[in-house]
C-alpha cells in the first residue's frame, strides 16, 4: 500500500466505525450503571429504519437522527422498565426485544426499502484537515464522525469525572450500598439505560443516513449489535478502550473488503462474516492471557481490574425498584 | 363449571398474554396501513386453511420443537444457550459429510443413521466448546455462542462456495442434491417425515423422563438455584453446565440433520433458518416447561407458516409473525415477572 492508499484505508476505518462507536459508548454508559441492554442488535436496525423513514418524509437529516435517537432510547427504556419494575431477567427481555425490534424494522420499513433519501454530506474542518496523515483521517470526515468522537470524550468525562458518574458507578457496583447512602438505583439505571439507547439509536441513524445509506432487507447492519456488546467487554467497561475496540472491529471489516480484492480465491461471503469471529477470538485471547484466566466457574465474571472492570451488579435486577 | 379463581388465573395469565400480543400486532398492521382483522384471518388461513398447509406447519414444527426440547436443559441449569443456530449449522455440516461419503458404506439406512449420530455429536461438541470458553476462558456464553455461530456460518459458506460447490458453479442454492435413497422417508407427497416426527416425540419423552424422573433434573435445578450450594453439596457445576449444553447442542445438531436429510436434501447457506432463535423464544414463553414448549412451538410454527400469506395476499412484509411472537414472549415475561415479584423480592440474572 502506498501513502495515499494508507490514508484512504484509515479514513474508511474511522468513517465505518462511527455507528459502532456511538453504540459502544452508549452501552458502556448503560452497563456501568448495572443494566445490560441486550436488545442492541434489533435497536440499531429499528433506529436505522426510523431515522431513514423520518428523514425521507421530512427531508430533514436532523429530524431523522432525532427519530433514531428517540427510538433507541424508547426500546432501552422498555427493557429497563421490565427489569427495574417487573423484575424480569435483563438477558431474556433484551434478547426478545432484539428479535422483535428487528422484525418491526423490516415490517414498518418495507415501504422505504430501496428508495433514495437524504445523506449526511462531507464537512472538512478548516485548518485541521490539512494536517499530515491525521488530518484526512480524523478531520476530513462528516459531522457524525465528529459527533461520535466528541461523545466518546463527553461520556468518558461524565462517567469518570462527575458526581453523576460516581453515582452511576456506585449503582452498577453495589446498588444496596448506594441505596443505603441515599441514592435510588432505579431512576439512575433508567436514565443510563435510556441514554445508552439514545446513543445506540444515533448509531442506527448513522448507518442508514451515512455509512450504509438507505434502507433495505437486509440493511447490512445485522449482527453489529452483538459485536457492540462484545466490544464493551473487550474494552473492560472503559469508554476509551471500548472505542479503540470499535476502531479495531472497523479495521477488520475494512481490511476484509481490501483483502477480498487481493485474495479472490476465498469467497467474498467469508470476508463478510470473518470480522465477527475474529473479534470474539480476540476477546477470548484477552481472557486467556497469563494471570487473567478464570479458575473456577464461581469466579467467572467477578474478576476485578485496577478501578475498571465488569460492574459487580451488572445484569442483576434491583428488587428495591417499585 | 370453571372455578372463579381458575378463571381469574387464566384471564390474568395466558389470556392477558394473548390479548396484549394480538393488540400489539393489530396496532402494527394498522400503522402499516392494513386491516388488522384481514391480517389475522390471512395468517390463520395460511397456517390451517388446508390439509397441505397444516402438514407444512407440522414440518416446520419438527426442527423448532427439537431445538426447544434441547434448550430446556441449559435453561434448567441456569444457562442461556444462545448459540443454537451455530450448533444446528454444525450438525447439518456433519450430517452432510456422512451423506456425501455414503457411497463408501453402501447401506443407505445405516448411512442416514450414522449421519444423524454425527450431527448430534457435531452439535454437542460445538455447544461444549461454548461451555469450555465460559468455564475456562471466562467468555460469557452469550458471546461464545454467538461467536461460534458466526464461525459456523463462515464455515458453511466456505464449504458451499468452495470444496462442496455444485459442479460448474457455486450458488446460494447450496450443495448438490443427495441421492433420494439418502433422504428421510416421507409420506403425503413428501410433506411429512414420520421418522422426524417420531424422533421429536421420542426426544420430548426422554426429556420428561430425564428431568422429572431422574436425579439429573434435580441436579440441574440445584446448579441453577445456587452454584455455590451445589458445589458444597458435592456437585460439579461446571460438569452439569457442560452436560446441559452438550444435550442442547446435540438436539440442535439433530434439527440440522432433519433439515438436511428431510427437507432440503442438501446443505444450504441459511440451513438454520432462524429456528434456533425462535426456539429460545418458545422456551421463554413456555417458562421452561416441557409440555408447554411443544405446544408453543406448534403455535410459532403456525405463525411462521401463516405469516407467509402477508406478502402474498396483502403485500406486507412477513416479519409480522416475528413481531407477534416477540409480543407474546414479552407479555409473558411481564406477567411471570409480576407474579414472581408478588411472591417476594428475588434476585434474577
Amino acid at each position: 500500500m502506498d501513502g495515499m492508499t494508507v490514508t484512504l484505508f484509515f479514513s474508511a476505518v474511522v468513517f465505518s466505525a462511527t455507528p459502532i462507536l456511538l453504540a459502544v459508548i452508549g452501552e458502556t454508559l448503560s452497563e456501568k450503571s448495572g443494566f445490560i441492554n441486550l436488545s442492541l442488535d434489533g435497536t440499531i436496525l429499528f433506529s436505522a429504519m426510523g431515522a431513514f423513514a423520518v428523514a425521507v418524509q421530512t427531508d430533514s437529516l436532523l429530524a431523522g437522527f432525532i427519530a433514531g435517537a428517540l427510538i433507541g432510547a424508547g426500546v432501552a427504556a422498555v427493557a429497563a422498565v421490565f427489569s427495574l419494575y417487573l423484575n424480569v431477567s435483563q438477558i431474556a427481555t433484551g434478547f426478545v426485544l432484539s428479535l422483535m425490534t428487528r422484525d418491526m424494522a423490516y415490517f414498518l420499513g418495507a415501504p422505504f426499502s430501496g428508495i433514495t433519501g437524504p445523506r449526511v454530506s462531507h464537512l472538512a474542518i478548516p485548518g485541521l484537515s490539512g494536517l499530515p496523515l491525521i488530518g484526512p483521517v480524523l478531520f476530513d470526515q462528516n459531522p457524525v464522525v465528529y459527533l461520535s468522537l466528541s461523545m466518546a470524550i463527553t461520556v468518558w468525562w461524565l462517567i469518570s469525572r462527575t458526581p453523576f458518574g460516581l453515582n452511576l458507578r456506585a449503582t452498577g457496583e453495589h446498588p444496596e450500598a448506594a441505596f443505603a447512602r441515599g441514592l435510588n438505583p432505579t431512576p439512575i439505571r433508567l436514565v443510563c439505560a435510556a441514554g445508552g439507547g439514545l446513543l445506540a439509536g444515533l448509531g442506527g441513524g448513522a448507518y442508514s443516513l451515512c455509512v450504509k445509506a438507505g434502507w433495505g432487507h437486509p440493511q447490512g447492519a445485522e449482527g453489529v449489535g452483538w459485536i457492540v456488546l462484545a466490544l464493551v467487554i473487550f474494552g473492560r467497561w472503559g469508554v476509551i478502550r471500548a472505542a479503540m475496540g470499535a476502531y479495531f472491529f472497523a479495521f477488520l471489516q475494512v481490511g476484509g473488503v481490501y483483502l477480498q480484492t487481493q485474495v479472490p480465491r476465498i469467497p467474498a461471503q467469508v470476508f463478510q462474516v470473518a470480522p465477527f469471529p475474529l473479534m470474539i477470538f480476540t476477546l477470548l485471547l484477552m481472557n486467556l492471557s497469563p494471570g487473567k484466566g478464570v479458575r473456577t466457574p464461581l469466579e467467572a465474571g467477578h474478576r476485578r481490574g485496577r478501578g475498571e472492570g465488569m460492574p459487580a451488579a451488572l445484569g442483576r435486577s434491583w428488587p428495591g425498584g417499585r | 363449571m370453571i372455578n372463579p379463581r381458575t378463571l381469574r388465573h387464566i384471564i390474568s395469565g395466558p389470556g392477558l398474554v394473548g390479548l396484549v400480543s394480538l393488540l400489539a400486532g393489530a396496532v402494527l398492521l394498522w400503522v402499516a396501513g392494513a386491516s388488522p382483522i384481514e391480517g389475522y384471518v390471512n395468517i390463520i388461513k395460511g397456517a390451517l386453511g388446508s390439509t397441505g398447509k397444516f402438514f407444512f406447519v407440522v414440518r416446520t414444527w419438527v426442527p423448532l420443537a427439537i431445538c426447544a426440547c434441547g434448550l430446556i436443559y441449559p435453561f434448567r441449569a441456569g444457562l442461556l444457550n444462545i448459540g443454537v443456530e451455530g450448533q444446528m449449522i454444525w450438525g447439518a455440516v456433519c450430517c452432510t459429510v456422512v451423506l456425501r461419503w455414503a457411497i463408501v458404506w453402501g447401506s443407505p439406512a445405516l448411512t442416514v443413521m450414522l449421519a444423524f449420530a454425527a450431527a448430534a455429536a457435531g452439535g454437542a461438541l460445538w455447544a461444549m466448546l461454548a461451555g469450555i470458553l465460559k468455564i475456562k476462558g471466562g467468555v460469557n456464553e452469550i458471546f461464545g455462542g454467538l461467536g461460534l455461530t458466526f464461525v459456523a456460518q463462515g464455515v458453511v459458506l466456505w464449504l458451499i462456495f468452495g470444496p462442496w460447490k455444485r459442479p460448474g458453479v457455486a450458488t446460494m442454492s447450496g450443495t448438490e442434491i443427495f441421492s433420494p435413497d439418502l433422504w428421510l422417508p416421507t409420506v403425503l407427497s413428501g410433506r411429512i417425515s414420520p421418522a422426524a416426527i417420531l424422533l421429536t416425540v421420542m426426544l420430548f419423552a426422554l426429556t420428561v423422563l430425564l428431568l422429572t424422573r431422574t436425579n439429573l433434573g434435580l441436579y440441574f435445578q440445584a446448579v441453577r438455584s445456587s452454584q455455590r450450594a451445589a458445589f458444597v453439596l458435592g456437585l460439579n457445576p461446571s460438569g452439569y453446565f457442560l452436560l446441559a449444553l452438550a444435550i442442547s447442542g446435540g438436539c440442535a445438531g439433530l434439527a440440522g440433520a432433519v433439515l438436511v436429510a428431510g427437507v432440503y436434501h442438501c446443505l444450504i447457506p441459511s440451513i438454520s433458518g432462524n429456528y434456533g432463535y425462535l426456539a429460545l423464544l418458545v422456551v421463554m414463553l413456555a417458562d421452561h416447561r416441557i409440555g408447554a414448549a411443544a405446544v408453543v412451538a406448534f403455535l410459532f410454527a403456525g405463525l411462521n407458516v401463516g405469516g407467509v400469506q402477508l406478502p402474498l395476499v396483502m403485500h406486507l412484509d412477513s416479519s409480522l409473525s416475528g413481531i407477534l411472537q416477540g409480543a407474546l414472549v414479552l407479555t409473558a415475561l411481564a406477567v411471570y415477572g409480576r407474579r414472581r415479584k408478588r411472591r417476594g423480592p428475588e434476585w434474577t440474572v
